[in-house]
């Protein structure tokens, strides 16, 4: 189903998570931003595609602050890539699959 | 034999508009969007002027509300689709995506939008997503209690600096005329708004900050530098044309913007434009909507015709 294979992140286990072996992509979202809820379904579909390759992982920034506030961002929907617990890459906007495919590539 | 009767590039309000005519018509039609649907209109927290909404909508709940009408006609479309040239002087034209494939049709219509303009000064590439925003609605309430700039006099500008007031302390308008180019309606909600102050007759000239925006370099007309001190900075003046695609040397074009008659249609027969992507004075949401119903009309008479 949609967004099953999405992992839903919080503070407490966002270290954790991105320390992993396996590769993790988080997208900061928030239930006010427009582009966010409409990239939505893709991250689900790139959760669905890379199970077992790559964690797929979603933060609410409402929720959430204290990890945004780490990584300076201040605009979503921001997409970062971590391998091994470091930054490999990262994107804002309403990106396309097309673009966030390429930059997985980085690692994987 | 063309795959379609009809290639829809773009799926804003205008190419969903068109879609869902073009699908309810029976035409065999695909939408290719290079994201996800929605365009600009994504990007706007509350429209109070789309008619059928008496207390507003959002601009995702109107999008959302679009696709599903047009897929409730079975409209195919491929979200994640990035053309990367087009050939449409022919009888049969041909869209070549990112990823190789080619598509045919008999009619296209173009519905490939704008985009947010850029400053284009020191410090706004790198401070992009670090203060440097282009989107009220996504960004705005990063700013709680902080002091941060608006860039640019027009409508947009003016409606989200009022808007950003509900969540930053103080909200600086920056214009390089000495008149705010806003409707009057629009001008007095900021005039009334105690939290927005307003530095005319003056231009940005670099954004600077070592991790996030810290300060603005300003530049007056008559030539006056100064500073000043904020922590994010919203550019809102004004879109450019998303014309990368599009054949130049085929299409007719105005200041980067397709010409279209009345009736949608661009110099190519079976071509036709719609939406923020036309030469014109007007962009909201309900004309780029209705462009793309009179698009995808004028697309199925052309075809009647063959």
């Amino acid at each position: 189903m949609a967004g099953d294979n999405v992992k839903h992140l919080s503070d407490k286990d966002f270290e954790e998570t991105v320390n992993s072996a396996t590769p993790c992509l988080v997208d900061f979202w928030a239930p006010w931003c427009g582009p966010c809820k409409a990239i939505g379904p893709m991250v689900d579909e790139l959760a669905n595609e890379y199970v077992g390759k790559l964690v797929v992982a979603k933060m609410n920034v409402d929720d959430n602050p204290s990890t945004p506030g780490k990584f300076g961002i201040r605009a979503i929907p921001t997409m970062i890539l971590f391998k091994g617990g470091k930054v490999v890459d990262q994107v804002t906007g309403a990106v396309g699959k097309t673009q966030l495919v390429a930059m997985l590539g980085k690692v994987l | 034999m063309s795959d379609y009767q009809l290639i829809i590039v773009g799926g804003g309000p205008a190419g969903l508009t068109a879609g869902l005519y073009a699908a309810r018509a029976r035409l065999k039609t695909v939408l290719l969007e290079k994201g996800v649907p929605g365009g600009q209109v994504l990007n706007t927290d509350w429209i109070d002027n789309y008619p059928g909404f008496p207390e507003g909508v959002s601009g995702f709940e109107l999008i959302d509300r679009m696709t599903a009408q047009a897929k409730r006609f079975d409209l195919e479309i491929r979200s994640g689709a990035e053309v990367s040239s087009m050939d449409l002087a022919g009888p049969v034209k041909s869209i070549t995506l990112a990823d190789g494939n080619v598509l045919t049709a008999r009619a296209v219509v173009l519905a490939t939008g704008a985009r947010p303009n850029k400053l284009n000064v020191p410090g706004e590439r790198e401070l992009a997503g670090r203060g440097v925003s282009y989107c009220a609605t996504c960004d705005g309430p990063f700013f709680r209690d902080q002091e941060i700039a608006v860039v640019g006099g027009g409508n947009t500008a003016i409606q989200e600096a009022v808007y950003l007031t509900r969540f930053a302390s103080k909200v600086t308008v920056i214009h390089r005329r000495g008149e705010l180019r806003a409707t009057r309606v629009v001008q007095e909600q900021a005039f009334a708004n105690r939290k927005i102050e307003f530095v005319l007759n003056s231009r940005v000239t670099a954004i600077e900050g070592d991790t996030g925006v810290e300060r603005l370099r300003l530049r007056d007309n008559d030539g006056r530098e100064s500073t000043l001190a904020v922590q994010g900075i919203f550019i809102l003046i004004g879109i450019i044309p998303n014309n990368e695609v599009l054949p130049a040397e085929q299409l007719e074009m105005a200041e980067g913007f397709i010409r279209t008659d009345q009736e949608m249609r661009t110099n190519l027969a079976g071509v036709m434009g719609a939406g923020d992507i036309c030469h014109k004075e007007v962009r909201q949401v309900i004309n780029g909507a209705g462009e793309g119903a009179v698009a995808a009309m004028s697309a199925e008479h052309y075809l009647a015709g063959l």
